[in-house]
């Protein structure tokens, strides 16, 4: 049998629904957003691990100019190795029918019978190519899709400097390239990147690697010292043109995805906690609300004999309850939000099948920790219940006291009465204003700071095509060609401007510090691809020494006039000291410059060049890429305006839909503090409400009475959330920004617009919410009654 | 009537076996402390037989609520000593007196104080639930004559019902004793009247010793005893002969 106490809980939670629903809400959104996220990451790094698992991705990538295929045996030798598969890769231009622009695609060799032993492909569609047919191929299944190619089409492409033509048997995909992007650019694009597989002996004619390999993929024992194996896989190769062996975890598509994966933990764990909070503090205003209203039954249970342990427990479950059923509602609502989620990502991943796993911790630690959170506002109230006399429950509450505001009696006098009573409770619960503020207020940072990572993204975007890259395209060459090749790109009819630029990739190392990156060469007085400081303005490039951007010399450790050790990892792959001439905040990323000149006499190959910016008229572009598909040392021609239009599309497909998301946690914040503070505020005015209307208030003054002081507390609570706002996202930008990507906080004056908006609206609809409560109430019956 | 010594004895009791119900010696209240300090009670004393109906007369603001409050161990005297049968209430910590309320004492209140999101079972229920050997709420609701009233909630009944579903909630749980502060105070007369005959039923029929707090003079005429209350003491104790039904009270 339910207990007459119960009984009066769950009509008790009938009667605050509406309040009861707005604080659940809040606790459920946290609780949704931690087993969302929590899911999601499971699920991501679950799905991730199978698929690399299935398709035996390598453990150690270890790429050379070419090796005689006998190493491979001794690199099977390797104590620790478990497997080892050689491979022969290229670059290869694609053309595009209907596109002026070939696409770059890297060509990678199939065993001619069996299976690759690591780095297994994954069918989509057709078949593998058959041995002794040299022009089969398969086709990464997004650049298919993104052309409309499929088996059975015939696909043009340029390998090292030869036009061929090929037959597509079958459709692929592959873990190694989950995350495809073209050389020397930052973000995926299906559509300009490709990936041609093809039999070993059909590729190795292709790229004069008969009888050698150009890649040699590991695999490891579980109790391999990673380290180990790859030096001595460095010394094996070192002979044959090497450029480092790597871990999976330097792979780029697995970098991607695995710091997208570690971006979604960082928000898993730092925006829950924030709705838990909000919900704490609106319980505790709530139920403390509740506790002063029936201070008389208290009394009266006392008086019957209820230990305080008894009554306590009552509200306690009161609170308990709000807070399971957000927290049941938010962990329904995770699991199903998190499913949808998940298949996004999948799509965006290209997972060829989907572990969805929920984390079991998620649920617990969500129940948990709402549960806790609601506890701690409950308790402070609960306290006030033991503390309660019974028979000074029994006497009906003093009036409150006012007098402190009485201070405020000059200024009052310039107001009216209403105004008067709206500022004398404000300031006599400050306490209770300033939490429903701030409660506010972190609603609506949390919106502005997820706004502002985002506007950050845009800014990025904007910067690097905008201000550090002024040219229409950019060439990269097969290798570091000479100088001379830039006459020939420069004599081409159409091209306005040449510049010379050199990336050497590189390990950076200072002390144990490492970075895998690469060194920027740029002429002096560049005006297509700039070295620009956090101003804007350009970073002079010294006669000697590498000039650092701030974030990359905090992850090395090292200040200017250091010297850092650079293992050059291409041609005949150095180990240079090369000082550190300066360090500068950049405008984007953390590069690393140096003056061309410099950095080809560092490494004793004057005038070299690995690529050229070009601005070029447009209406030649055609011609002009035409001739550039056609020299043999071009390796890609990307266009800027290609290149930013796949970021717009990234960027659109998730973070578009986060801007919605972000407006709905500001509402649902807003809107729970709010709505409670205005039902509180119209049960403890009831009396005085009525007592107004009785002397000749209308309807209009007496709301304004109520809800003036709403209005107050909010005004008061969107500077102080932007404000906030603007400290979390630095704090979630840190958390974001990873060694590929700075995520700058950019702040825009319509992200703070636009949280300010759905703040305001949230509070517009609490107040009418409220106001048509309040026209409900029967107010002269009210002052017929004993409160 | 004849006048008796405000501690003397009663030629009325059960037995000469029973021991009173209350026993009180010097009970002092203050209120507050220095210039602001109440005097509520300035040194009761006086003794309550068990079985009778006691009505406790006095003028608005004498002290009467706080004595049946330090009686009914919702609140402790300042000084001097009050015991219940065989236990020193005076000696009692917070959870000894909850447990005395809870086993033994019934409270009916001025302005019936029921749950209002209760109905008049569940009110009553509220009590029977820790009580050791509760009535059945229904036959409670039926000794104040409201068997047809049980499920409906306080706003659905009047006043004088209101005080009903208090009382059977008092009484529900069989206590020794029924302390009721003003229970006719809210109601008119008619209405009063027969709440008091439900207050003269319960004593009749469960032998359950009445406290009533009433500034009403007219009431006292169903008492066994009328403790005369004035600025914070008992100024004299009158010894009723015989009891008035109250049907029979003037108003
Ligand atoms: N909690 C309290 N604090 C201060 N004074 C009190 C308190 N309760 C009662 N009093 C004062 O004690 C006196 C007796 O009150 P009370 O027992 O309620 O009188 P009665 O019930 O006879 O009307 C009154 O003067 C009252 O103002
Ligand atoms: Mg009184």
């Amino acid at each position: 049998m339910v207990s007459p106490l119960d009984r009066k809980l769950l009509r008790d939670l009938a009667r605050m629904k509406g309040q009861a629903v707005a604080i659940g809400a809040v606790i459920g959104t946290g609780v949704l957003m931690l087993v969302m996220m929590t899911g999601l990451v499971a699920s991501l790094t679950e799905t991730r691990d199978a698929y690399y698992d299935r398709y035996r991705l390598a453990d150690v990538f270890a790429p050379v100019s070419r090796a005689p295929e006998r190493l491979a045996g001794d690199l099977a030798a390797i104590p620790g190795v478990s497997a080892v598969q050689t491979r022969v890769t290229g670059r290869a231009l694609v053309d595009i029918a209907g596109a002026a622009l070939p696409a770059q695609a890297q060509a990678v060799s199939l065993p001619d019978r069996g299976r690759s032993a690591l780095n297994d492909i994954y069918l989509t569609d057709g078949r593998l190519p058959e041995h002794g047919r040299p022009d089969e191929i398969l086709l990464l299944e997004a650049f298919a899709d993104a052309h409309g190619l499929g088996p059975g089409d015939v696909l043009a492409a340029t390998m090292n400097g030869a036009r061929r033509s090929f037959r597509i048997v079958g459709l692929a995909q592959s873990p190694e390239f989950l995350y495809t992007t073209p050389p020397g650019e930052l973000y995926p694009d299906d559509a300009r990147f490709g990936v041609i597989w093809m039999s070993r002996s059909a590729l190795a004619a292709a790229y004069d690697m008969e009888g050698a390999f150009n890649e040699a993929l590991l695999a490891l024992s579980r109790t391999a010292r990673k380290a180990a194996v790859i030096d001595a896989a460095d010394r094996l190769l070192a002979a044959h043109g090497g450029t480092g062996a790597y871990a999976r975890a330097e792979q780029i598509s697995n970098r991607f995805i695995s710091e997208e994966i570690a971006g979604l933990a960082v928000s898993a764990r730092t925006v829950p906690p924030i709705f838990l909070a909000v919900a704490a503090f609106l319980l505790n205003i709530v139920v403390g609300r509740m506790v002063q209203a029936e201070r008389e039954e208290i009394g009266l249970l006392k008086a019957f004999g209820y230990t305080d342990a008894e009554v306590g427990a009552h509200y306690f479950k009161l609170v308990l309850a709000i807070a399971a059923g957000g927290a049941l509602a938010g962990c329904l609502g995770g699991v199903v939000l998190g499913r949808a989620m998940v298949e996004v990502y999948t799509a965006f991943f290209k997972f060829p099948f989907l572990v969805f796993r929920l984390d079991p911790a998620a649920f617990a630690t969500g129940v948990l920790v709402s549960v806790a959170a609601a506890s701690a506002g409950g308790l402070l109230v609960v306290r006030r219940v033991f503390a309660l006399a019974p028979a000074e429950a029994m006497r009906p509450p003093a009036p409150p006291d006012y007098s402190r505001s009485a201070r405020f009696r000059r200024l009052g006098r310039l107001l009216d009465q209403p105004s008067r009573m709206v500022l004398r409770r404000i300031v006599r619960q400050p306490i209770r204003m300033g939490g429903a503020a701030l409660g506010i207020a972190s609603g609506m940072a949390l919106s502005v700071a997820m706004l502002a990572i985002y506007e950050g993204f845009d800014e990025t975007v904007d910067l690097t095509f905008g201000v550090v890259d002024r040219s229409d395209v950019t060439v990269t060459f097969t290798h570091a060609v000479s100088d001379k090749t830039l006459f020939e790109l420069g004599r081409m009819e159409g091209v306005a401007r040449v510049e010379p630029v050199r990336h050497v990739a590189a390990i950076l190392s200072h002390g144990l510090d490492s970075h895998r990156g690469a060194i920027t060469g740029l002429p002096p007085d560049a005006a297509l691809y700039r070295a620009l400081d956090a101003g804007g303005g350009p970073i002079p490039l010294p006669e000697r020494g590498l000039v650092l951007s701030r974030t990359l010399a905090d992850v090395l450790g090292v200040e200017a006039g250091q010297a850092l050790s650079v293992d050059v990892r291409e041609g005949r792959q150095p180990v240079l000291d090369l000082p550190v001439a300066a360090i500068t905040e950049t405008l984007v990323g953390a590069p690393a410059y140096m003056a061309l000149d410099a950095l080809n006499r560092a490494l004793r190959e004057p005038g070299r060049v690995s690529g050229a910016h070009l601005t070029i008229d447009s209406a030649r572009a055609d011609a002009i890429f035409a001739r550039l598909q056609d020299m043999p040392t071009v390796a890609g021609v990307s266009r800027k305006d290609d290149a930013r239009a796949a970021i717009v599309r990234l960027m659109d497909s998730g973070a578009g839909a986060t801007r919605y998301v972000m407006g709905a946690i500001a509402f649902v914040i807003t809107f729970g503090v709010v709505y409670n503070a205005a039902r509180i505020a119209l049960a403890e005015r009831t009396r005085d409400l009525a007592a107004l209307r009785v002397m000749g208030f209308t309807r209009g003054e007496a709301a304004f009475v109520l809800l003036g002081e709403l209005a107050v507390v909010t005004l008061v609570a969107l500077p102080a959330g932007a404000a906030i706002g603007y400290a979390l996202s630095f704090a979630i930008a840190s958390g974001f920004s990873t060694e590929l990507y700075q995520i700058p906080a950019g702040i825009d004056r319509a992200s703070f617009g636009q949280a300010a908006l759905v703040v305001l609206g949230a509070a517009l609809v609490s107040g009418l919410l409220v106001k048509r409560d309040l026209d409900r109430t029967d107010l002269i019956g009210v002052l017929k009654t004993r409160e | 009537m004849r006048q008796a010594q405000p501690t003397g004895g009663t030629d009325r009791a059960p037995g000469p076996t029973a021991p009173p119900a209350y026993m009180a010696c010097g009970v002092k209240k203050i209120y507050g402390e220095g210039r602001s300090a109440v005097h509520a009670l300035r040194g009761v004393d006086l003794e309550i037989p068990t079985g009778e109906i006691v009505v406790l007369l006095g003028p608005s603001g004498s002290g009467k609520s706080t004595l049946l409050n330090i009686l009914g161990g919702l609140d402790r005297a300042t000084e001097g000593t009050v015991s219940f049968r065989d236990t020193c209430l005076s000696a009692l910590d917070d959870a000894g007196l909850t447990l005395y309320r809870r086993r033994h004492v019934g409270f009916v209140f001025q302005f019936y104080n029921l749950m209002p999101s209760l109905t008049a079972t569940e009110n009553v229920e509220l009590v029977t639930e820790i009580a050791r050997d509760p009535m059945a709420p229904e036959d409670a609701l039926a000794l104040v004559g409201l068997s047809a009233r049980a499920d409906h909630f306080p706003a659905q009944l009047s006043g004088g019902e209101q005080q009903r579903v208090a009382i059977a909630r008092a009484v529900a749980k069989r206590p020794e004793v029924l302390l009721c502060d003003e229970p006719t105070g809210a109601l008119d007369s008619a209405t009063g009247r027969a709440v008091l005959s439900v207050l003269r039923d319960v004593n009749a029929e469960l032998g359950t010793t009445v406290l009533m707090v009433t500034h009403a003079a007219s009431t006292a005429g169903m008492a066994d005893r009328v403790l005369h209350f004035a600025d914070g003491h008992i100024r004299d104790v009158v010894i009723n002969d015989t009891r008035l039904d109250p049907a029979e009270i003037e108003w």
